[in-house]
C-alpha cells in the first residue's frame, strides 16, 4: 500500500483536483454512456412493439 | 459448396447479430468492471508515486487507455463504414455509426485528462503541439462523421458519404501515433512499445494494461448495445426485428 492514510490518498500528494477532475468527468461519462445506449436500446423494442400492424 | 463453405456472412445478418450481441454485452461488461476495479487497485493504491511528476502521473492510468481507445476506435468505424460501403452490408454501416460516439467520447476524455496532467507537470492546460493538435484534429473528424450522417436523410446515401469521410480521416491516426517521433513535441514520447522494454515500474504498467483491456470491454459492450438499438430503428419493418422483441408479425400487407 503507497498510502499511510485515507485523507492521504485523497489529498494525492497535493494534485487531488487534477488526479480526482481528470477520474470524477471520465467516471461521469462512462457511467452515463451505458445509460444512454440501455434506454436507446429500450426505446427502439418499444417502439417495435407498439408499431401498428 | 454452400454446406463446406465456412459461414463468413452469417453474423452480416442483422438476425443472427443481434442476439449474439445480446448475449455478448453481460460478458463484456463483467470483464470491464472487473478489470476496472483491479486496475485502479494497483494504479491508485499500490502502485508508488513517481519521483519526478508526484502523484500527478495517476491520471495516466485513464489517460493513456483513453487516447490508445480513441485511435483504436476510429480505424475499427473506418474499417467497418469502408466495408459497409464496398460490399453494401448494411450491417458494417450500423456498426460503423455505432463506434463513432464512444470514439469521440475517449478522445474528449484524453484531451480531458490530458489537459488536468498538463497543467501541474508543464504549467499549461493545453499546447499547440504536434500530439494535443492531431489529437483535438480526431476529435473533429468523430464530430465531422457523425454529424455529416445526421444530416442525410437516405440512410445508405449517409452511411457512405460517412464512409468516405472516415477513410479519409483516418490518415490521421498515424499522425498522432508517430508525431512524438516526427516532431519536437512538449508530449512526451511512447512509454510501452512493441520493440522496446517499458519505460515504467511493472505495477504501473500492469495497471495501465488492465485499464486498457477495461475500456476495450467497455467499448465493445456500449457498442453492441448502441449497434443492436440501430439495427432495430433501421429494420423496424423486417420480420426479424419482429421476433427479436417477441412481436407479432405484421398481418396486413405481409406478402412473403
Amino acid at each position: 500500500m503507497n498510502w499511510s492514510s485515507a485523507s492521504d490518498f485523497f489529498a494525492m500528494g497535493g494534485y487531488a483536483s487534477y488526479v480526482w477532475g481528470a477520474y470524477a468527468v471520465t467516471l461521469a461519462c462512462m457511467a452515463v454512456e451505458p445509460v444512454l445506449v440501455a434506454l436507446r436500446h429500450r426505446r427502439a423494442r418499444r417502439a417495435l412493439a407498439e408499431a401498428p400492424r | 459448396m454452400s454446406r463446406r463453405s465456412i459461414p463468413w456472412f452469417r453474423f452480416a445478418s442483422p438476425a443472427a447479430f443481434y442476439p449474439l450481441a445480446g448475449a455478448l454485452v453481460p460478458w463484456f461488461s463483467a470483464v470491464a468492471a472487473i478489470l476496472a476495479a483491479v486496475g485502479l487497485y494497483l494504479g491508485l493504491l499500490r502502485a508508488p508515486t513517481d519521483a519526478t511528476q508526484g502523484d500527478a502521473y495517476r491520471i495516466i492510468f485513464i489517460h493513456v487507455p483513453a487516447a490508445w481507445m480513441s485511435m483504436l476506435l476510429y480505424l475499427v468505424m473506418a474499417f467497418w463504414a469502408a466495408i459497409g460501403w464496398a460490399f453494401n452490408a448494411r450491417l458494417a454501416s450500423v456498426v460503423a455509426r455505432a463506434v463513432a460516439p464512444t470514439g469521440a467520447m475517449f478522445t474528449f476524455l484524453a484531451l480531458w485528462t490530458g489537459a488536468l496532467w498538463g497543467r501541474p507537470t508543464w504549467g499549461a492546460w493545453w499546447v499547440w503541439d504536434a500530439r494535443l493538435t492531431s489529437e483535438l484534429i480526431l476529435l473533429f473528424l468523430y464530430c465531422g462523421f457523425l454529424a455529416l450522417v445526421s444530416a442525410i436523410d437516405d440512410t445508405r446515401r449517409a452511411d457512405r458519404a460517412g464512409a468516405l469521410l472516415a477513410i479519409v480521416g483516418s490518415i490521421n491516426v498515424p499522425i498522432i501515433y508517430f508525431s512524438v517521433i516526427w516532431w519536437n513535441t512538449l508530449h512526451q514520447g511512447a512509454s510501452v512499445s512493441v520493440t522496446s522494454a517499458p519505460k515504467m515500474a511493472s505495477v504501473m504498467l500492469l495497471a495501465m494494461l488492465l485499464m486498457t483491456l477495461s475500456f476495450w470491454a467497455y467499448a465493445f459492450a456500449v457498442v453492441f448495445v448502441r449497434a443492436r438499438a440501430i439495427a432495430l430503428e433501421r429494420d423496424n419493418h423486417a420480420a426479424w426485428a419482429n421476433d427479436a422483441v417477441g412481436a407479432m408479425p405484421a398481418r396486413q400487407g405481409a406478402t412473403s
